[in-house]
């Protein structure tokens, strides 16, 4: 592997089961900073398990997971969070009853200080420093994900295509220096996997790390600087997308012979 | 002068604002407790023995049993981090009786045959202040920082965790707040009420707090603060007129309709 740049998520031999059945086997993964990696593989290859394993929604059963160079294995989520790493989920979780711009400042939430104290000491009608800021970054996140005209909407009633956008908002709010999209562009239609994959190029040009799941082989050939392929919880195989498009063992095990014209 | 009988309402209507604001913070992050009654006794207690056999002075002795009873919440809150939904109902109503049974049988306060003798303290002019600080903190959690973060962890716990929100100091801090109210709660009662025991702050008080929360409308204070003025109300409005024996009934016929026509309570968005 090409480790030119120091990676900003690695993986050592992580293994995840449950029970008798082994989720994600000896699993080595590095991710290099300012890339697009995506992890690939049929369903119920382990990719999903990845995730939660590196946002720390489950512990590993052996192996290391390091970020930065910092061992998170069976740390909490929000420890994780704040080391930079934060994930979007396949089936959207926000906050469906707070409004879109809510749900964003929320994702300020361990970048920022004040507990209760602070809260009694609020003036109504005049923010505090932090709280302008939060309120800023929020609308320019808004903005950036082009949700901006919908900012008191509740999330709930958002289409699911404005949905993912507002939780990736809601993540790039936690200033991440990786950014997990787990099936990012499911149920969205051409023209809005077209804007997403604009979208996650410009978050990768402004130095976020993005490792991402995802079933649309095109968007992922198109965008992704590094493809893993996985199988049954294990890697298969590894390189750039043209590298992993021509590997036979890719081919039998995942994309058959439509992806070899 | 205001007439005693109207007064004595409208200063249970203050004590219960109070007890309903205890149990809505927690809720207001997902946090039901049928345990409020164990904290207002804990609250009832402690400020009650300061007054009466200790002789220190009402406020004081109230902060330390709102305190008292919120040091307790913070450790009754712990298990909440694991222990979801109606489980964790059970819990709290369970620590409720385990409160009950402890002062049943603590003889220092009097134990089965409960504790006389403590001052009156508890002036409508006090309650009044006590009612309008509940509501001030109730609405300067919402809105910042730490109240969108409950809000949070009340919608969905799992994505507020992965976004940096610690669920334990959220859900701990909230538990042992809403702890500390019902302290101060149940010190106003106990200064009002002169005499206390065990039987007071049994299941049947806990289960009225959680009515008067459900009743007004979980998803907002003002709500909740509503709820306890019905439920106090109410039953005294029905007093007037020939139908003494059956007002409860009526009451909880009136509860019934009006959990039918408004589910999410009597303020409070539809969810």
């Amino acid at each position: 592997m090409r480790a030119t740049e120091p990676s900003i998520l690695r993986t050592e031999s992580l293994s995840k089961r449950f029970g008798g059945y082994s989720a994600v086997t000896e699993l080595d993964l590095a991710v290099r900073k300012g890339t697009i990696h995506a992890v690939i593989g049929p369903n119920g290859a382990g990719k999903t398990t990845l995730f939660n394993l590196v946002t720390g929604v489950l512990a590993p059963t052996t192996g290391r997971i390091l970020v930065g160079g910092v061992e998170v294995a069976g740390s909490r989520p929000d420890r994780i969070a704040r080391l930079g790493v934060v994930r979007t989920f396949q089936g959207v979780r926000l906050f469906p009853s707070m409004t879109a711009l809510e749900n964003v400042q929320v994702g300020r939430f361990c970048r920022t200080r004040g507990g209760l104290l602070a809260a009694l000491a609020r003036i109504p009608g005049r923010d505090s420093a932090t709280e302008k800021s939060t309120l800023q970054r929020a609308e320019e996140l808004l903005a950036m994900v082009g949700l901006e005209a919908r900012r008191h909407s509740f999330a709930g009633e958002l289409p699911l295509a404005d949905q993912r956008r507002l939780e990736i908002a809601r993540a790039l709010a936690t200033d991440p220096q990786l950014l997990l999209l787990d099936e990012p562009v499911a149920g969205m239609n051409p023209v809005e996997v077209l804007q997403a994959g604009e979208l996650f190029k410009s978050l990768r040009d402004a130095g976020i790390a993005i490792l991402l799941t995802e079933h649309h082989m095109s968007l992922v050939m198109a965008i992704s600087d590094h493809v893993t392929v996985m199988n049954y919880g294990r890697k298969i195989a590894e390189g750039t997308p043209d590298e992993v498009r021509r590997d036979p063992q890719v081919l039998t095990a995942y994309l058959g012979s439509e992806a070899a014209t | 002068m205001l007439d005693p009988f109207v007064e004595s309402i409208l200063i249970f209507s203050g004590i219960n604002v109070v007890l309903a604001l205890s149990l809505y913070l927690p809720v207001s992050a997902g946090l039901l407790s049928l345990g409020q009654g164990g904290f207002m006794a804990i609250g009832a207690y402690t400020s009650g023995y300061m007054t009466s056999v200790m002789e220190w002075p009402f406020a004081l002795a109230l902060a330390c049993g709102g305190l008292a009873a919120g040091i307790v919440g913070l450790l009754v809150g712990i298990p909440s981090l694991r222990i979801k939904g109606v489980y964790l109902i059970i819990m709290t109503l369970g620590f409720g009786e385990i409160t009950r049974v402890f002062f049943l049988n603590f003889e220092p306060t009097g134990a089965a045959s409960g504790m006389g003798g403590i001052p009156v303290h508890t002036t409508l002019p006090i309650v009044v202040v006590a009612v309008v600080l509940s509501l001030l903190l109730c609405f300067q959690i919402r809105g910042s920082r730490y109240g969108r973060a409950l809000e949070a962890v009340r919608e969905d716990e799992l994505a507020a965790e992965v976004i940096g929100i610690n669920l334990l100091r959220v859900k701990v801090s909230i538990f042992g707040l809403g702890a500390f109210l019902a302290g101060i709660g149940g010190g106003l009662y106990a200064h009002y009420a002169t005499f206390i025991d065990p039987g007071q702050f049994a299941f049947q008080r806990s289960a009225e707090i959680f009515i008067m929360v459900v009743l007004g409308g979980m998803g907002n204070f003002t709500g909740a603060a509503l709820g306890a003025l019905v439920v106090t109300i109410l039953p005294e409005v029905l007093r007037i007129g020939g139908m003494q024996e059956w007002r409860m009934t009526f009451f909880g016929v009136l509860l019934v309709i009006i959990m039918i026509v408004r589910p999410w309570g009597l303020i409070g968005v539809r969810r």
